[in-house]
């Protein structure tokens, strides 16, 4: 168990593909760098570049990530006829579901299990048609398979769970429209350094390839528009639980849900153990999951602490029309928010709101939430009937090594002082870091004009273009969670990495780049995704 | 589904008007009513009609029962059950006499009509609707 290598540096969780944040940087002086004029400069001319002897690739559009949010904007402007070469994609990932699938795969959902997104929530199909429900059933052979998913469908969410496709649905998927739209011609692999605004219009992209690809250590990106897509700025631990790991260099007692751990679950195959678990949304609820199933299938012996926070008795809300539905401890919600805000009159409601109001609604559709599934919920009543499910209200005050190979977690309780001792505590709140955490994201705050929403991410208008970057007529845009307290919610989903990408491809179409996509066009692509047909303009 | 009030009306106005006429073109000939085409034609355009403008008032009830809905949407097991009272609405209305014309419509002739009518509907606002219109669902069923 000692091998395991800490995979955590500053406090962040690190991702396929990223590197650690490093100190500031100093310019080596080597020709192909970085200089220190550039790094001190906000805007960059031809010449500054240039003179650093960083070679310049010309391109109208870059989008820096290439994850899910990448991959959605991509989709659209190819159906919206841009052909691949007016593209880059700028990615530290080979694929653009790797991270989704790393940090999904860590919290327990393998390729056979569901999402928690809805059935036309399809970031391999723009339309949402056919649903991943219609396409699981015509992929079955079985009367009862084929029918099971359009039953589900059908009866959501009032007589059954919402349906969630499988996570390897949703891979399986993303390649195909890959492949059909000439994704990977589009992909220049490296990290990302910074996006600085050119002089004359336009931006400049920095992009560090893989030591030893390129003949300078950097290659610059000169383009009119920039999305940035890139993902969560970090993923960080619990403070207390951040202290004990490094304090006692014990990095396999105490894990976040989002780094592999699967140590653990062998751990408590070989032998009984007690595991506290930490956070009480839709991670927690999984790697519970994961731990009742090792029971009941294979034999595991496992006590499992429950650590709530704030417990949930009851339906909650300011009014009753506004009351979400809430009890064992757990706020219940099909998915990270509701549906209403996705694209109905929650929207609206945000879209009109500014500054606090926008804030405190937030609060009211956000926070911690999970689905109320019928498994879920079985097995946790069946837990606590048996008496190895139990459930502690209170603050953690410390965390603490304990005797034989133990952690123990003393917390305050309304009844005082309680000690939990555990043979492995699992974070599983999610906690995510500032977005000065994120290189890039920084580097837009300081030089860029970029700002902070209420919420302290990155602030964008309706439309995704950041605020405040604009350099001439250019625009710079960002989707994904980094954007999180503007006036669309969902903005870390497939759904709404849909709508997202809609929005900018939308506002590029009216500055001219590619052509708005009207019905005509949308049912002559949406034939074209059905009998699988290469889109042209590829090089 | 997660409609705002709006995109509601205008997605029926769509749905009954456009999709619902073009089907209603399709099948009258078929409806059993023994009567010249024209009067059939006159029979079901009229129970259209009334679907079309009773339901926008309908729309406003369901709007209502949204509003007690945490996630402020419209599963689509409601969309398609809130043809039953719609449609015994429709067809007291219809036998009313109220109706402009006062078409000649059986039972059986607005059972067929109606329910067809209902169902093609149905399965156009749960898919193929954003096909033709892919901004639709964005925008809480609005087209403008
Ligand atoms: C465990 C988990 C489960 C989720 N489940 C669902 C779900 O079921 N349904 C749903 O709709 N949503 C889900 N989400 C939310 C969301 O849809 C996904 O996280 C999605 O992958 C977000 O897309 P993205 O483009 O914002 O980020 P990512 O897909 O993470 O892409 C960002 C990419 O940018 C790259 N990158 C970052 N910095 C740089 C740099 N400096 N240079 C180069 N590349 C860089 C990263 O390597 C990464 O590949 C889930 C999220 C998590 C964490």
């Amino acid at each position: 168990m000692n091998n395991l290598e800490p995979r955590m540096v500053n406090e962040t969780i690190i991702t396929p593909g990223m590197e650690p944040p490093v100190e500031p940087e100093q310019p080596t002086g080597a020709a192909g760098d970085l200089t220190d004029e550039l790094l001190h400069a906000d805007f960059w001319s031809d010449d500054l570049v240039a003179r650093a002897g960083i070679p310049v690739v010309d391109v109208p559009l870059v989008s820096v990530g290439g994850g899910m949010g990448s991959f959605v904007l991509c989709d659209w402007l190819r159906i919206a006829g841009v052909p691949t070469s007016e593209i880059k994609v700028l990615s530290a990932t080979e694929t653009p579901w790797e991270t989704y699938q790393y940090l999904a795969s860590s919290s327990q959902v393998p390729e056979h299990e569901r999402l928690r997104s809805d059935s036309v929530s399809c970031p391999d199909n723009i339309w949402g048609y056919p649903s991943y429900a219609f396409r699981e059933a015509f992929g079955e052979r079985s009367l009862s398979k084929i029918i099971a998913p359009l039953w589900n469908v059908f009866t959501e969410p009032i007589f059954t769970d919402y349906f969630t496709p499988r996570s390897g649905q949703v891979f399986k998927g993303v390649r195909r429209e890959a492949d059909r739209i000439g994704w990977w011609s589009m992909v220049e692999h490296g990290q990302v350094r910074m996006v600085r605004k050119r002089d004359r219009g336009g931006y400049f992209t920095i992009l560090t390839p893989p030591s030893g690809t390129t003949p300078t250590k950097r290659v610059a990106y000169r383009s009119n528009w920039v999305q940035i897509a890139v993902g969560y700025p970090g993923l960080r631990y619990l403070p207390d639980l951040q202290e004990y790991r490094q304090r006692h260099r014990d990095y396999a007692h105490v894990v976040n849900a989002y780094e592999p751990h699967t140590h653990i679950y062998e751990e408590l195959l070989l032998r009984p153990g007690t595991v506290v678990v930490r956070g009480s949304g839709i991670v927690a609820s999984r790697i519970l999951q994961r731990l009742i199933d090792d029971r009941d299938h294979h034999g595991a012996q496992t006590t499992i602490n429950h650590l709530f926070r704030h417990y949930i008795r009851e339906p909650h809300g300011p009014n009753i029309w506004m009351r979400r539905p809430g009890g064992n401890g757990w706020a219940y919600q099909g998915f990270n928010w509701p549906k209403g805000s996705w694209g109905g009159q929650l929207k609206f409601r945000l879209e009109r709101s500014e500054g606090e109001d926008r804030k405190h609604l937030l609060e009211i559709m956000g926070g911690t939430t999970t689905p109320k599934r019928k498994l879920w919920r079985h097995q946790l009543a069946r837990g606590k009937r048996e008496g190895w499910y139990r459930e502690y209200i209170g603050e953690v005050t410390s965390v603490e090594p304990g005797p034989h190979d133990t952690v123990v977690t003393k917390i305050n309780t309304s009844g005082g002082v309680l000690e939990l001792p555990a043979s492995f505590i699992i974070d599983a709140t999610g906690l995510e870091a500032d977005i000065k955490q994120h290189r890039v994201l920084a580097d837009l705050l300081e030089h860029s004009g970029a700002g902070r929403n209420p919420l302290g991410k990155l602030d964008v208008e309706r439309n995704f273009e950041i605020r405040g970057a604009r350099s001439g007529t250019s625009k710079m845009y960002a989707v994904g969670s980094s954007t999180l307290g503007g006036y669309y919610a969902v903005v870390d989903s497939f759904l709404g990495l849909s709508y997202s990408g809609l929005q900018i491809a939308d506002d590029l179409a009216n500055q001219g780049f590619c052509k708005r996509i009207g019905s005509w066009s949308s049912v002559r692509n949406w034939w074209l995704w059905s009998f699988h047909r290469e889109l042209p303009g590829r090089r | 589904m997660t409609p705002t009030l709006w995109g509601r009306i205008q997605t029926r106005i769509f749905l009954i008007g456009v999709v619902g006429s073009i089907w209603t073109l399709i099948i009258t000939p078929v409806v059993p009513l023994s009567a010249p085409l024209s009067t059939k034609y006159q029979g079901t355009f009229s129970v259209l009609g009334v679907v079309l403008v009773v339901g926008l008032v309908w729309e406003l009830v369901w709007h209502f029962f949204q509003q007690f809905r945490w996630e402020k949407d419209w599963p689509a097991l409601f969309a398609l059950a809130q043809g039953v009272p719609e449609g015994i609405a429709a067809w007291l209305i219809v036998r009313s006499g109220v109706v402009p014309g006062k078409p000649q419509v059986t039972l059986m002739a607005f059972l067929v009509s109606f329910v067809t009518v209902w169902l093609v509907t149905w399965i156009f606002v749960t898919g193929p609707i954003r096909v033709a219109f892919p901004r639709w669902r964005f925008f809480g069923g609005r087209f403008f």
